[in-house]
């Protein structure tokens, strides 16, 4: 029992990721708002970045910024163990930036199809598609 | 320069893109002849790398200057030289079919559409010679966000089926996101060579068998594998037409090489097909594929959409002949990528000419075309009796190695469904070849009921364009026995009987 | 709906839960994650590139085409929101609202009336119409320059502290987007049109894809900076540096560029005359 106390303890960012993604994609299937839906992928993603920049992390380590990294190019010895990993960090830019470009375009989709429909219930287009 | 080829085939493309932009900015008619000239040298460098790695085998490239797993690696071999010839094929063939359809609806975006186009181009490119797991997400997502805003651009119900789209899509973009956070989390690398060293000491643990699975559910989400293909009649049926045959041909199947390549090359297939044992449920799988997607064609009386549920069922083919895991099957689905790819093209530019010419997507509209456009309709032809699967046309020799293969693992039941489809695919095409043959044509209210009374033969250059691919249907089944043996049968590990 | 939505996110979370048993601890220095390739990372980036961030190295550097093909997505999104939703229209076919600035009194032109466009008496005000608030206009023209500052700034010392292409670029272009909403639309326009964002965009992308072919055309591969070396007098290393920075340069410009024209395109629904 304690050592499932401790590793629940020890992991529990991966709870909260598995959490966050099950919150998102539950928006996206049963809210019928179409900008809910869109807010509700953005956190599926959300979750999934958090999850990998919590991979890097070291206990009580600094960033990854090499202090008087100028003046000693070569004989100051980094130690890898003294900085967190910084390659999560690196491809989570990538994905943060992914997340809003996605989100851009689901937003103008969102327009175009209020122009078109009046609404942005889900089941109201569908009654509209129906009359049409 | 040819050392370079691996990079040049994206950076031709992907250059060209920002080149478009500017030079519609001043001028809207430069786009079309950038677009083809960059999308003419990504496929003769395609086609110099698939005679490069035929020559001297495997080629690498590290950008950056830096060897991996510190940097990013290309990595070509037979399988992606081949799939990517496929592809760059397709792109250029359909931008020269579609331009007059382009500069009709799309008049005063130009310079955006094809900037989009060649965008998508160059990250489906991108992802075929890819040998990074997380740059293959980055250019996954390029394809994909360039193809919701291509698909969402018609009026009708475009916008709302290309947002559900994105939905799907991200969904599983962001599970293989995950799948290859798993893969980082225990083995510290992405790059896919070295993954496959690290793994099979790993692999008893639950942590890759997990990253396995939801890699897998990530992919089949994008490729429209059933049961999660449900966005794919939407958004391809009421994508615009120069659109519809440009992404139908090509996203579905590059989904299906990276499902190939991660199971192949990744998790090698002592893996995937021994220690998984998921090969039974996946052929399953790919059987009510099948056979839903040719009873839902049955069932529609449009055209496009009757396509996009033949796309569905020729989605399990290849997955299913793919999990049979012996060399024969393998081959066939390794084959029919690049059938498919050429089939699919023909079949939906025709369409996408007839329904410019008709006027309406009902097969009931097409009465007596064959008269009236006599080479649109022999193209299409053409293109129907491929997919039913007659010889010589390449649609027969891949179904010919998917159904050996479907003999060879004993797997009868996926040999049964495949004869079903052919003869299901017989019933929907000669269905359309007797309406439009037989019946007389008439003048008749098109669909959005402008009277359509001149139909007349499309225009010249989309005609010599079909003749091109239905040419290319015939010489692919021509030269099919030459392709599996000098190509295919090299990019398949030797662990495979 | 919701029955169904329960049960696939209990399967999803059920598969996603199942791995974690075999999971590293969370901050574990010994996990392997940390252990193959981050090191070398964080023990020769200060010698391979000469830049400390570590994370601009290896964003830039060692995984610098991920981050050309990020910056062709933000690219392509701004694209995707023009071609979805620019209405290019000659007439106008709404109704517009006019202030006559002396007297205070508002104007209601009705569809294809004639419009006092150039007149300096008159100042065109958005549908949704708020009242003229002199704090908001005065504090933002204040604060904008300062932002645009820390924005260069945040690119230019990407080198040594966090920050880099993105994040300045993006707060250059929330400076824009400031200026846009304290004041018109209009007004934005007129600071940074439509065709220069969209040039401004291409150029951006343009440099940092163009630095990679230079590298290519003197003889390395895609992206290897070193190769720039003799072009920027220096030894390889520095240019290593400078490279680095060109792209974040680059990656800076299309980043405001493209935040600013999705600003327009949606705020504005495509038809770039009235917005938020």
């Amino acid at each position: 029992m304690e050592s499932l106390l401790a590793n629940f303890l020890a992991k529990y960012n991966y709870w909260v990721y598995i959490g966050l993604v099950m919150i998102g994609m539950y928006a996206m299937i049963a809210k019928r708002n179409l900008v809910k839906k869109i807010i509700g992928m953005n956190i599926v993603q959300t979750a999934v970045i958090l999850f990998y920049v919590s991979i890097g992390a070291k206990k009580g380590k600094t960033i990854p910024i090499i202090a008087h990294g100028h003046e000693d190019t070569g004989h100051h010895a980094v130690q890898a163990l003294d900085y967190i990993s910084p390659l999560p960090h690196v491809l989570m830019l990538t994905a943060i930036v992914v997340s809003v470009a996605t989100l851009g375009v689901a937003l103008a989709l969102a327009i175009k199809i209020y122009r078109q429909y009046g609404t942005l219930e889900e089941d109201e287009i569908a009654m509209r598609i129906e009359d049409q | 320069m040819s050392a370079h080829f691996p990079g040049l085939v994206i950076i031709i493309p992907l250059v060209a893109a920002f080149l478009i932009l500017i030079g519609a900015l001043l001028d809207r008619r430069l786009a079309f002849p950038l677009t083809a000239l960059a999308l003419l040298g990504s496929l003769l460098t395609a086609i110099g790398l698939l005679v490069k790695v035929l020559q001297t085998g495997v080629v690498e490239y590290h950008l950056a200057g830096w060897a991996p797993p510190v940097g990013i690696a290309y990595r070509v071999d037979h399988l992606n030289a081949l799939v990517l010839v496929a592809v760059a094929t397709v792109a250029f063939v359909n931008l020269m079919g579609t331009r007059e359809l382009v500069k009709g609806l799309f008049d005063d975006r130009l310079g955006p559409f094809y900037t989009l186009y060649i965008l998508l181009i160059a990250g489906l490119q991108g992802i075929v010679v890819t040998g990074d797991a997380f740059n293959l997400y980055v250019l996954l997502e390029i394809a994909a966000l360039t193809g919701y805003a291509l698909v969402g651009m018609s009026e009708g119900r475009a916008p709302l089926s290309s947002l559900n789209y994105i939905f799907i899509g991200t969904v599983g973009a962001s599970l293989y996101l995950l799948g290859v956070g798993y893969l980082y989390l225990v083995t510290g690398t992405l790059n896919m060579a070295d993954l496959a060293v690290r793994l099979p000491a790993l692999y008893p643990s639950k942590v890759v068998v997990s990253a396995f699975v939801i890699c897998l559910v990530g992919l089949c989400i994008k490729m429209g594998f059933f049961p999660m293909h449900a966005w794919l009649p939407n958004a391809y049926s009421h994508a615009p037409d120069p659109v519809s045959s440009l992404v139908a041909p090509l996203v579905t199947k590059v989904m299906i090489y990276v499902m190939i390549r991660m199971m192949l090359f990744v998790f090698t297939p002592a893996f995937a097909f021994d220690q998984m044992a998921i090969s039974e449920p996946m052929v399953w799988l790919a059987i009510v594929a099948i056979v839903a997607g040719s009873f839902m064609a049955l069932s529609t009386r449009r055209l496009k959409r009757m396509l996009t549920y033949i796309i569905v069922a020729e989605v399990g083919y290849m997955v299913g002949g793919f999990w049979l895991g012996n060399r024969l099957g393998i081959s066939g689905a390794i084959l029919h990528i690049v059938n498919d790819a050429i089939m699919t093209l023909c079949v939906f530019l025709s369409a996408a000419a007839i329904i410019s010419k008709v006027g309406s997507d009902a097969i009931d509209d097409m009465q007596g075309l064959f008269k009236k456009m006599p080479v649109t309709m022999g193209v299409f032809v053409v293109a129907g009796l491929s997919i039913i699967g007659v010889p010589p046309t390449c649609g027969f020799f891949s179904k010919w190695y998917l159904i050996s293969g479907a003999v060879a693992a004993g797997q009868y039941g996926f040999m049964a469904a495949l004869l079903l489809s052919s003869l299901i695919n017989l019933v929907l095409f000669f269905r359309i070849f007797e309406i439009a043959y037989f019946e007389p044509f008439h003048d008749h209210h098109g669909d959005h009921g402008h009277f359509v009374s001149a139909v007349q033969e499309a225009p010249f250059e989309m005609l010599v364009t079909l003749v091109v691919t239905a040419v290319l249907l015939f010489a692919l089944g021509i030269y099919a026995g030459d392709i599996v043996s000098q190509i295919i049968d090299h990019a398949i590990p030797v662990g495979i009987t | 709906m919701r029955s169904l939505a329960l049960i696939t996110i209990l399967l999803v979370g059920g598969l996603l839960f199942y791995g974690t048993p075999d999971f590293p601890a969370w901050g574990d220095p010994e996990s392997p994650a940390s252990l193959h390739v981050s090191p070398y990372y964080i023990e020769h980036a200060v010698e391979d590139t000469a830049v400390p961030n570590i994370v601009t190295a290896v964003l830039a550097d060692y995984r610098g085409y991920d981050t050309m093909f990020e910056t062709a997505v933000i690219f392509s999104a701004g694209i995707a929101c023009l071609f979805l939703l620019r209405i290019y229209r000659r007439k106008s076919t709404t109704t517009r609202l006019y202030r006559h600035n002396l007297t205070g009194i508002t104007l209601r032109i009705a569809k294809g009336g004639k419009l006092p466009e150039g007149s300096a008496e008159f100042e065109r005000i958005d549908s949704l119409w708020v009242p003229y608030d002199m704090i908001i206009k005065v504090t933002s023209r204040l604060v904008v320059p300062f932002v645009q500052l820390f924005a260069l700034y945040v690119i230019a010392h990407g080198h040594h502290s966090p920050g880099g292409g993105f994040q300045g670029g993006v707060i250059f272009g929330a400076a824009i987007i400031l200026y846009a909403i304290s004041n018109d639309l209009r007004r934005a326009f007129r600071r940074l049109n439509e065709k220069a964002a969209l040039l401004a965009s291409a150029v951006g992308v343009l440099l940092y894809a163009g630095t990679g072919l230079l590298c290519l055309l003197l003889g390395g591969n895609f992206l290897d900076y070193s190769k720039l070396a003799d072009l920027l007098h220096t030894d390889a290393i520095m240019a290593r540096s400078h490279g680095i920075l060109i792209v974040e340069i680059g990656v800076g410009l299309a980043v405001m560029a493209v935040m600013v024209s999705l600003y327009y395109n949606l705020s504005s629904a495509g038809r770039h005359d009235e917005g938020l």
